[in-house]
């Protein structure tokens, strides 16, 4: 699971200082079976679904590599995407990474959106405890992703701290290629506010995951 | 009556799931209970899931539709009415319909074909709920427990049936939808869970994917039903943001043809019974 941490902070601030385009389509494995015959399974199983709904599950560049990869991209290649991950991050235009914890809280907590089994109207959440510690009394959490605990106090507030989770939250690949975590913002899953307060659950020190 | 024990073992098991949550602070006391409802899912009178056998039997052996015909000619891959060890042995090539079948689209063939049977209120009806039985489930429950106590066999020699395990890997890695997940997100990684759920690692041939396949057919406390792996790829595909997968449909086989490659050798034991 070591994957180009190092070179991807730097990446990540460069890339989006210089807004360097970098080539696409990336290159990908080659496949046991041809993506034709997939394809056509694909659409055996997920052929009669809405319309709007297969257009989920059209990969674009990024996925296309990982998939291919195993999410093990080869350095350069994974250099590369996050390179071009980095240019879909869009900061909050008032400079503003925090809202309020407490629905930041409920955010963190709720794993409701985007299933079919979901209403129209449903409220997307965060879903973060499926993966991450964050508040230690909550006990129900899940181990894909590090524990959270503490995670502003652990950082002391620092300013380059928070600017670099809310690029996490907002777009993971832009930090770790193909990571596990979802990207939020880049997806439009979660809206800016709702990252700023999942932010602020993780920043403000009157926050229970800093307690 | 079996139908009243199967009813008191199942308050008896949800009990004991109960006490097992009170009693870990108790250590002794936990591990007692927790062999106690080992004990019991392994006894077919506990475990409801034995109803679905006895009702899928009936179905079995039922004359239905316009040829007025039982499924008893039914051949699932090692001669018309054979059923000892042939679920250890599907997903597999059937030359007569030139396809990979798993035992559920092999099921609604034989409806189609020997029975001229509507199959339409039996998709319909794929999946039970509280007041709507499902004649499919019952079936699966019946012909899979004729594989208990054998091993899981993949069958991969034909041409397609390689195809269909290749295809059922790529499926597995294929990551999309607004969460960016593929099966590989939450099955890839040994001792992960999601919340408080263990997640078993499919990624690799191992004893965890061996048992987790071995288990299904499994009764679902939680459901209160018994469930296929149609059933459990359909919610994981609903966990994972996808759209809809179509009951029966070529990807479904080929994920699970590839999951028993994982699994192959594993010790089949159904209907098993789970949370
Ligand atoms: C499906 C799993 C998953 C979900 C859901 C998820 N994450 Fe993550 N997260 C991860 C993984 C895995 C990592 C580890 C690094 C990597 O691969 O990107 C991570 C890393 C992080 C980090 C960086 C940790 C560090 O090392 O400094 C932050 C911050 C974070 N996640 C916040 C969140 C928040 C907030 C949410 C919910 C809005 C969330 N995550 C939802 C899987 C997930
Ligand atoms: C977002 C998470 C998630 C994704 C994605 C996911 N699953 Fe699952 N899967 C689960 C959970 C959670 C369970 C255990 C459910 C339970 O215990 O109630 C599970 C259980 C299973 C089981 C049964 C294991 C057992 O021991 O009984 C199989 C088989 C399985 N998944 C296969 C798949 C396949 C194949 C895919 C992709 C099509 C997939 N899963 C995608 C979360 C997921």
């Amino acid at each position: 699971m070591t994957k180009t941490l190092c070179a991807v902070m730097l990446a990540t601030i460069s890339t989006i200082a210089a807004g360097h385009a970098a080539d696409l389509p990336l290159p990908v494995a080659k496949p046991a079976v041809s993506q034709e015959v997939v394809d056509n399974y694909l659409k055996a199983t997920f052929g009669k679904a809405p319309p709007e709904w297969q257009a989920k599950i059209v990969p674009d560049e990024a996925m296309k590599v990982c998939s291919s990869y195993r999410n093990e991209p080869p350095p350069a290649l994974a250099e590369k995407l996050i390179a071009e991950e980095s240019n879909r991050v869009v900061l909050p235009a008032d400079g503003q990474f925090l809202g309020d914890w407490k629905s930041g809280a409920k955010i963190a907590n709720n794993g409701r959106g985007g299933q079919f089994s979901d209403d129209a109207d449903t409220v997307n959440g965060g879903n973060c405890y499926a993966c991450h510690q964050m508040e230690q009394s909550e006990v129900s959490f899940g181990t894909l992703g590090p524990s959270l605990t503490h995670y502003g106090k652990d950082r002391h507030y620092d300013p380059a701290e928070i600017k670099r989770a809310y690029i996490k939250i907002y777009n993971s690949q832009a930090v770790v290629a193909c990571s596990n975590m979802p990207r939020f913002g880049a997806n439009k899953f979660l809206t800016e506010q709702q990252i700023k307060d999942v932010m602020a659950f993780l920043f403000d020190p009157q926050s229970p995951v800093n307690k | 009556m079996r139908a009243a024990a199967i009813a008191a073992g199942a308050l008896m098991l949800l009990c004991s799931m109960g006490v097992m949550a009170h009693a870990q602070d108790n250590k002794d006391n936990g591990e007692k209970e927790i062999e106690r409802y080992r004990a019991m899912i392994s006894d077919p009178m506990s475990n409801p899931g034995y109803l679905a056998v006895d009702r899928g039997e009936v179905l079995w052996k039922q004359p239905r539709g316009a040829n007025n015909v039982s499924l008893e000619q039914c051949d699932l891959g090692l001669g018309a009415g054979k059923l000892e060890g042939a679920y250890a042995k599907l997903p597999r090539y059937f030359a007569d319909a030139d396809r990979v079948m798993d035992l559920e689209q092999r099921l609604l063939w034989c409806m189609d074909k020997l029975q001229a049977l509507d199959t339409k209120d039996v998709i319909a009806r794929r999946f039970s709920a509280p007041g709507r039985a499902s004649d499919m489930q019952d079936l699966v429950a019946f012909i899979a427990n004729k594989s208990s106590g054998m091993k899981i066999e993949p069958q991969l020699s034909h041409p397609k049936e390689k195809e269909m395990a290749a295809v059922g890997e790529e499926m597995f890695y294929r990551r999309g939808g607004v969460m960016d997940f593929a099966c590989a997100t939450c099955h890839g990684e040994e001792g992960k869970r999601i919340r408080l759920q263990q997640l078993p690692n499919f990624s690799k041939p191992s004893p965890q994917a061996q048992e987790a396949m071995g288990s299904w057919p499994t009764y679902r406390v939680s459901q209160g039903a018994l469930r296929t792996m149609q059933h459990r790829l359909w919610d994981c595909y609903r966990q994972q943001r996808w759209p809809v997968p179509e009951y029966g449909s070529d990807g479904i086989t080929a994920l699970t043809l590839f999951l028993n490659k994982q699994a192959a050798g594993g010790d089949i034991n159904v209907p098993s019974i789970k949370r």
